[in-house]
């Protein structure tokens, strides 16, 4: 059976979803924000996480933005195969909720045309849309709107099969040490392992929309996740940089089949401002 | 040490912080980030006047959201320093009296913040709606067109800062970097 969906009802959950994620963190993030402020034992960084939970709380209550970076909007779109989308072109339905989200919702226009020529496109369009076909009926979509502070210190290697596990661990040791204070920490870490170049990055970004806490299926992973978190919390980077036991909420890994030649590593830095909001259709 | 200063600033009080230091800063600052910065860039390459005579004032690397109605500013929070860099030591030479940013800065920043007596101050990122509350009265003063990149007038009380970098060149993060925790 097709199940036929409009259009204008992609438009209006992508609207609501652009200001819901840039008011209300997903409740994974709060919990996770709440033991981090716990766990802190340095008192400047026990300060500035006291001070995010506020800012937590205010964006909620007052509807003002968690940070004014409210982000290039990041979506995913998981369409059931047995779906037909009526009434108009879905990726201008998509850009048409990103465009309303984005100014009915004062949330900041942070989007440039051409990259060089670097016009403010007004309303924060485009998005950057990643669409897959999956089984069955329905329609999954995430709006991830992605802050550049953390974005800008994220990197993408390809290592040699020999750098093996190891030479993993050393490219995000690298990028956390690197982005210390830029990147807004507490972090959540996405990393992708493996596909190829573009794969790797897709990865990454996919690792930041999984819930926080929720640990790989593959055990070797979660160990490797779970090291990883160890690790980063033992750079004394902290909160906002200023020192302290929280430079990471999670490292979250994701990881693909790869060629024989190669082995392609993504890290891809999220704030503590990690965006998610996901609805099925 | 914490310590509650107004903006402009003062000299003889710019002295005496040390990197480490929490600060309220009340009075009035200003806003500008990269094509702010870059624009003031040109004007003085073209030998033209600044929209803002920067000596003693802050600047705080900031692009808010939108106001809503009735409201003074949105969501107001500190962008990362370091797209600044290639233009900030020009403004220290000319009497700029502090940044507040997030993030680090580059030695030749740091070596302009020494020669000059500033000083470079970090709020904390992401953390915009919280600051956006200390913020009583925001103005577009030039560059319009920019947006949320245009140069503003803040009127500010109780601004919490962290110094980063002192006048004697000291940094905050420097000096945590090496502090592996065991
Ligand atoms: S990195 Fe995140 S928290 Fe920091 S300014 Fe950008 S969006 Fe905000």
């Amino acid at each position: 059976m097709i199940r036929e969906i409009g259009v204008d009802e992609i438009t209006r959950q992508i609207r609501d979803m652009c200001i819901q994620a840039n008011h209300y963190l997903s409740e994974d993030m709060v919990c996770a924000m709440k033991e981090a402020t716990e766990k802190e034992q340095d008192p400047l960084g026990k300060k500035i996480l006291g001070q995010l939970e506020e800012n937590l709380k205010i964006a909620g209550e007052e509807m003002i933005p968690i940070c004014q970076d409210t982000g290039m909007a990041v979506i995913f779109m998981e369409i059931g195969q047995d779906v037909h989308f009526t009434g108009g072109d879905l990726g201008q339905a998509v850009e048409e909720g990103v465009r309303r989200g984005y100014t009915e919702g004062y949330l900041r226009k942070s989007v440039v045309g051409d990259p060089l020529v670097r016009e403010n496109t007004k309303d924060n369009t485009p998005a950057v849309l990643h669409t897959s076909i999956v089984p069955g009926d329905q329609v999954a979509i995430t709006v991830a709107p992605k802050g550049f502070g953390s974005e800008n210190m994220s990197r993408i290697v390809m290592l040699k099969p020999a750098q093996g596990v190891e030479g993993v661990k050393q490219v995000i040791w690298d990028t956390v040490q690197e982005a210390g204070p830029n990147a807004c920490p507490p972090l959540v870490v996405g990393v992708g392992i493996g596909g190829t170049f573009e794969k790797a990055a897709l990865l990454a970004k996919q690792a930041l929309t999984r819930p926080v806490g929720e640990k790989a299926k593959d055990a070797h992973i979660r160990s490797l996740e779970e090291e990883m978190l160890e690790k980063v919390n033992r750079s004394g980077i902290g909160p906002a940089g200023l020192g302290g036991h929280v430079t990471a909420l999670a490292v979250n890994i994701n990881t693909y089949a790869t060629h024989i030649a190669g082995l392609p590593v993504a890290v891809n830095l999220c704030c503590h401002v990690n965006r998610h909001v996901k609805r099925v259709i | 040490m914490e310590y509650r200063i107004t903006a402009p600033l003062d000299k003889n009080v710019v002295k005496k912080l040390k990197a480490g230091d929490y600060v309220w800063i009340s009075g009035t600052i200003y806003t500008a980030r990269d094509a702010a910065h870059k624009r003031m860039q040109e004007t003085l390459d073209k030998g033209q006047e600044l929209p803002v005579d920067w000596k003693d004032n802050i600047i705080y690397y900031m692009g808010p959201s939108p106001a809503r109605e009735g409201r003074v500013i949105g969501s107001a929070g500190p962008t990362t320093s370091s797209r600044m860099d290639p233009y900030a030591p020009r403004l220290l030479d000319m009497g700029l009296g502090g940044m507040i940013g997030k993030g680090k800065r580059s030695p030749a920043v740091s070596e302009a913040i020494v020669q000059n007596g500033s000083v470079y101050f970090a709020a904390v990122g992401g953390a915009g709606a919280l600051l956006s509350r200390q913020i009583k009265k925001a103005e577009v003063i030039a560059y319009d067109d920019l947006g949320t990149e245009a140069i503003r007038r803040l009127e500010v009380e109780d601004l919490p800062v962290i110094v980063v970098i002192d006048p004697e060149g000291n940094d905050l993060y420097k000096m945590n970097a090496g502090n592996i925790i065991s």
